[in-house]
């Protein structure tokens, strides 16, 4: 019998195809939606993590001034470091790297193009801490990072836009009144997590950036590389303790600097995009609900309109369970239909959007099952009560019907 | 004389209350047996449709008995009714009552779907009926697709279909000419001469001709209740 129930669901949407269309349109979107949304925020938590365990759980950044997070502000009254703290910090047993930073947004210029981009002064240990490779050239020499030699190297993104299709290493490129020899280009890395453009750069020795562009000997943040094996608790208490000397901090006083734990700032992010994941979804759902009622909506004019139809079959001897049956199989049908286009217009959307952001596409099975299974039952609960309505029909009066 | 197949006692139908109360069949008795073929006339409002709707157990009687082969089936819930319909009773309406973009085989098979018949045995009895009407080859046409009389050709097959022991045709001819009209009564007749009992409302007088018996309703009660030369078709 449910069969045959389903082979008649199938012929009345079948019958009126473009109609049953716009009804599940509702179910769709809604589907879509959530389906979209959560593979999207599953792929870029997935990115973070992946990110972070690619730059090595071992690295932390130290910033002057109290604060949890974000680029160092002016209000920070604190001082900056000196190169003269990076080498203390390059001292400590559980370091491998620290690399000072020192950022410039300057305009860089050469021949008729210029491009403004973000000039980094800092040391070549920036390299290997940032896993950088190079394309063409070579990098500073420690010689040249002494003298704060005016040097540079050229993120993929600055090198397209100044020299096209051609490699510059030997060209000089201007900088303010700075004059500087590209002595190479890095490997491109693509956008970040945050879709921040990482090639959009220009390395230079520490010491040119300060004296030629910032005029001035500050360090604005530290990036530390710890030695593999060393705990980041570890790490971050002997670089706290180093700098709570250096800068003179009494016991019970506030520091005035901070070290970050990437993996902090990690889970941080990862929290934020599931809480948007989670509201977005949200929306979605009250969208599936939305298209519930639409199904609802079609399905009592559809009884209406079939009002005929269904004297005919009460005439022709269809119980009313029979009639009831048949409208909610129809509405359970559509709605499972809507489900299944949702499910792959979702997923065709999230992959699109994970190929646009750069981002893993992961689709989740138990993800698709409740959207699939919530659509069922919309269709239950939103076509009985129009399948109730059809089944108690008059068969006099529904015949009478025109 | 064969048993009686359907018998009114007392029948009585009201609609409304009070002061607005229509009597539509006032205390009829009336006895159709098996392989009559019945044709009922009379005026709007005379009660005739509200006689076959009872008789198609698609309506109750206010009061009085309605006994369908010696069982009083009037007072019967509305799916014990409908069980009854698909047993033993076909129906034919003026305005054909196909349904509407589905095929004529799959308008002849609807009957049989609620009898639980399977899918094979269904399309095999569905084409049959078809036959049987003259609609061989029609089988895929939709009811848009056929004429008026092709049309209720169909609908006759559907009620054929289900082996009713009744047809029930309700103005069978209302929307046909005269042409389609005769190809459609000597249909009915040949069925009736296979053992079908027929009963037929109609208020075209030539149309009556072809029944073997004829009763006229005038406001609710039997005016008149004759056997009659059935006119060769």
């Amino acid at each position: 019998m449910l069969t045959e129930t389903l082979r008649l669901a199938v012929q009345a949407i079948r019958r009126n195809l473009m109609r049953s269309l716009l009804t599940v349109l509702g179910v769709v979107i809604g589907v879509a939606a959530v389906i979209a949304m959560v593979t999207v925020g599953q792929g870029s938590s997935a990115q973070v993590t992946a990110e972070v365990e690619s730059l090595g759980s071992n690295l932390v950044i130290l910033r002057p001034g109290k604060q949890s997070m974000g680029p160092p502000s002016a209000r920070d009254s604190a001082p900056a470091f000196r190169l003269a703290d990076v080498a203390a910090l390059q001292g400590l047993s559980s370091v491998a790297y620290a690399v000072p930073i020192v950022s410039s947004t300057q305009t860089v210029i050469f021949g008729n193009a210029n491009v403004t981009t973000t000039i980094t002064g800092t040391s070549v240990d920036y390299l290997a801490l940032g896993g950088w490779t190079l394309q063409h050239g070579r990098a500073f020499t420690d010689s040249e990072d002494r003298a704060g030699t005016p040097a540079c190297l050229l993120g993929e993104t600055v090198r397209a836009a100044l020299f096209g299709q051609s490699d510059p290493t030997g060209d000089t490129i201007r900088v303010k009144s700075l004059s500087c020899t590209v002595i190479g280009t890095l490997a491109p890395k693509g956008a970040s997590t945050m879709g921040q453009d990482q090639d959009d750069t220009v390395l230079m020795p520490v010491r040119a950036v300060q004296r030629r562009l910032a005029g001035s000997a500050e360090v604005a943040s530290v990036s530390i590389g710890l030695k593999s094996g060393v705990s980041t608790t570890r790490g971050i208490r002997d670089i706290t303790a180093l700098m709570s000397e250096r800068r003179r901090i009494a016991l019970g006083q506030e520091d005035d600097f901070s070290v970050f734990d990437l993996k902090q700032i990690a889970t941080a992010l990862s929290g934020v995009s599931a809480v948007l994941t989670g509201l977005l979804s949200a929306v979605a759902a009250v969208s599936l609900l939305v298209g519930g009622i639409g199904i609802m909506n079609i399905m009592l004019v559809s009884v209406t309109e079939r009002t005929r139809e269904i004297g005919i079959r009460l005439s022709v001897g269809a119980t009313a369970a029979q009639v009831l049956l048949q409208f909610l199989v129809e509405a359970v049908v559509l709605s499972l239909a809507g489900g299944l286009l949702g499910i792959l217009l979702g997923l065709g959307l999230a992959a699109l959007a994970a190929g646009i952001m750069g981002i893993p596409f992961l689709p989740s099975l138990p993800v698709i099952a409740l959207a699939f299974a919530f659509s069922a039952v919309v269709g239950v609960i939103f076509g009985y009560f129009p399948a109730r309505r059809a089944a108690r029909l008059d068969p006099i009066e529904a015949l009478r019907h025109q | 004389m064969s048993a009686p197949l359907m018998e009114f006692r007392g029948v009585s139908r009201r609609y409304g209350q009070g002061e607005a109360e229509v009597r539509a069949l006032d205390q009829v008795d009336l006895t159709i047996r098996a392989g009559e073929f019945v044709a009922i006339m009379g005026p709007s409002g005379s009660g005739k449709s509200t006689a076959m709707n009872i008789i198609g157990c698609l309506d109750r009687p206010s009061a009085g008995d309605y006994l369908f082969q010696g069982t009083e089936v009037g007072r019967w819930s509305q799916d014990a009714r409908a069980l009854l319909r698909r047993e033993f009773l076909g129906f034919v309406f003026q305005g054909f009552n196909l349904l509407p973009r589905t095929t004529a085989l799959e308008n002849v098979e609807l009957p049989m779907i609620y009898k639980g018949i399977p899918r094979p045995e269904r399309i095999a009895r569905a084409r049959q009926a078809l036959a049987r009407v003259g609609l061989a080859g029609r089988e895929g046409h939709d009811p848009s697709q056929l004429s008026g009389g092709q049309q209720q050709r169909v609908a006759i097959a559907r009620a054929l279909a289900g082996n009713p022991k009744v047809i029930l045709a309700d103005e069978p001819t209302g929307n046909l000419d005269t042409q389609r009209s005769r190809e459609i009564m000597a249909l009915l007749t040949d069925l009736n001469r296979e053992g079908i009992t027929i009963v037929m409302v109609t208020h075209e007088e030539d149309m009556a001709r072809h029944a073997r018996r004829l009763i006229v309703f005038v406001d609710g009660h039997l005016a008149r209740d004759q056997a009659q030369e059935a006119t060769p078709c």
